[in-house]
């Protein structure tokens, strides 16, 4: 397995910048997200901790324009990108990975790839998802049903779709989960290749897993609010090691 | 046409992941096909009771299919959350919705053109004749079916009892829609047969308006 191939985007610059500005989400009564500010620059790569039920999936919703604001909002930068009342243009450039795979079980490998290769407008759709499952080591399995796929080999069809376009924000939900050893290597590959070409990555973890070692910056979040940023004060290391700790011992 | 590729692109994907699994159109037609046989014990199909009450029971029977088909298209969405990745993409979320009404459109329209000669067989009813005006009748009933029936499709998929839910909502809103196939269809079974401008009048008009509330808030209906 090797990194996927990096946008070929030269047109404009490699990292999406992302702000919170006093954003807060609500279900019913109860507050996901509180005045949440938060600014991260483009090119960072950024752990968000914290235990289950902080608010790490709201927020990584709402950096992907998935949920609709009680309060605030979210920018991103270059200001170019955020299109009065239509996202598109800042959508083209967000990759996604999930708790769920956001993948059609009755589709193949290829075919999921070749949907969303043309939902973007990528050029030669086809070619686009070969080359997008060869470094993620499924070209052989490329014409079988995603529902006959194991957990990592989903894990890792999931990842590739989510790099399929070359993203500048690649927002990463536990993007372990079910990989192996050698999954776990080819991801950290991939976010290596995407943030030396100054994608911005935010991602939700336990803090274990290979990727973490490319982590710039860490926050952690309790009960919907940013309860420590590493940017402010603290080392990134120190409380993706706490978070682990505090996973391990739930 | 920012609309018409999107649209494209999402039906070819429900025509294909339904004609590999045919999981909505064989339960369909099954279903269809019980209730039309079912229908035709419960009286004498003369030729005058079957002008009279054929239509009705044809147009009945295809409400419940829709009911029953229309259900799993946004509940076959969620056991991956592939709706998050569809409103994730560059696209208008209403080209989601379109792209749902037209492959739930075909589908019907492909069960029920399977079901037109056991319909006429069972009813006795000649239906050559009028092929083409019922044809048209079935193309605007099933439009109303399948509009109506997707969106409200997308609101029960959220919620909790959808399986109820989405009856419930459907059946009391497309009664005009229903009343006016039934009477367009039965116009043509009449001698001489005639097709109600009045009835397909009616048709056309409450297609024309849900398509329109569809436009306009169909973006609304695909959020958390």
């Amino acid at each position: 397995m090797n990194p996927p191939p990096q946008s070929t985007d030269a047109q404009s610059p490699a990292g999406l910048g992302l702000e919170f500005v006093d954003f807060a989400k609500r279900y019913g009564a109860r507050y996901a997200l509180r005045g949440i500010s938060l600014s991260i620059a483009p090119g960072e790569c950024v752990a968000l901790v914290g235990p289950n039920g902080s608010g790490k999936t709201t927020l990584l919703k709402a950096a992907a324009l998935l949920v609709r604001p009680t309060k605030g909002c979210v920018h991103f930068t270059p200001a170019s990108v955020n299109g009065a009342g239509d996202n598109s243009a800042a959508k083209r450039h967000i990759g996604f990975v999930s708790h769920s795979t956001l993948l059609y079980d009755d589709l193949t490998a290829e075919e999921n790839l070749v949907l969303f290769a043309r939902l973007y407008g990528l050029d030669s759709p086809e070619g686009r998802a070969r080359a997008a499952l060869d470094p993620a080591g499924l070209a052989a399995r490329r014409q079988d049903l995603v529902r006959n796929f194991s957990r990592g080999m989903r894990q890792r069809l999931a990842i590739a779709r989510a790099l399929l376009a070359g993203p500048k924000l690649l927002l990463l939900d536990e993007p372990s989960t079910g990989l192996d050893r050698a999954g776990q290597q080819w991801l950290a590959a991939a976010l290596a290749n995407l943030t030396g070409a100054g994608c911005t990555v935010l991602m939700s973890t336990h803090g274990a897993g290979e990727a973490n070692a490319l982590v710039t910056r860490a926050i952690r979040l309790l009960a919907g609010s940013i309860a420590e940023d590493s940017a402010i004060s603290g080392d990134p290391r120190a409380m993706l090691a706490a978070a682990l700790a505090a996973h391990q011992e739930a | 046409m920012a609309l018409a590729r999107p649209i494209g692109i999402l039906l070819a994907k429900e025509l294909r992941t339904e004609f590999r699994t045919r999981e909505l159109l064989v339960s369909t037609l099954v279903f269809v096909l019980i209730v039309l046989v079912l229908f035709s014990f419960t009286f004498d199909p003369t030729t005058a009771e079957s002008r009279r009450f054929g239509p009705g029971l044809l147009w009945l029977a295809l409400l419940f299919a829709g009911s029953l088909m229309l259900h799993p298209s946004f509940t076959r969405e969620q056991s991956n959350d592939t709706l998050v990745a569809l409103r994730m993409a560059p696209i208008e979320p209403v080209s989601i919705l379109a792209a749902k009404i037209l492959a739930n459109f075909c589908f019907l329209l492909v069960a029920e053109l399977v079901l037109l000669p056991v319909f006429a067989a069972l009813y006795n009813l000649r239906i050559v004749p009028v092929l083409g005006r019922l044809v048209a009748v079935l193309v605007l009933g099933t439009l109303a079916l399948s509009i109506v029936g997707t969106v409200f499709a997308a609101i029960s998929s959220q919620a909790r009892m959808r399986e109820l839910l989405l009856p419930l909502l459907l059946l009391p809103l497309l009664t005009p829609a229903l009343v006016a196939s039934a009477e367009a269809t039965a116009g043509l079974f009449e001698s001489p047969p005639a097709l109600p401008a009045v009835w397909v009048g009616v048709l056309a008009a409450f297609d024309t308006i849900f398509l329109t509330v569809t436009w306009l808030f169909g973006e609304y209906l695909l959020e958390e």
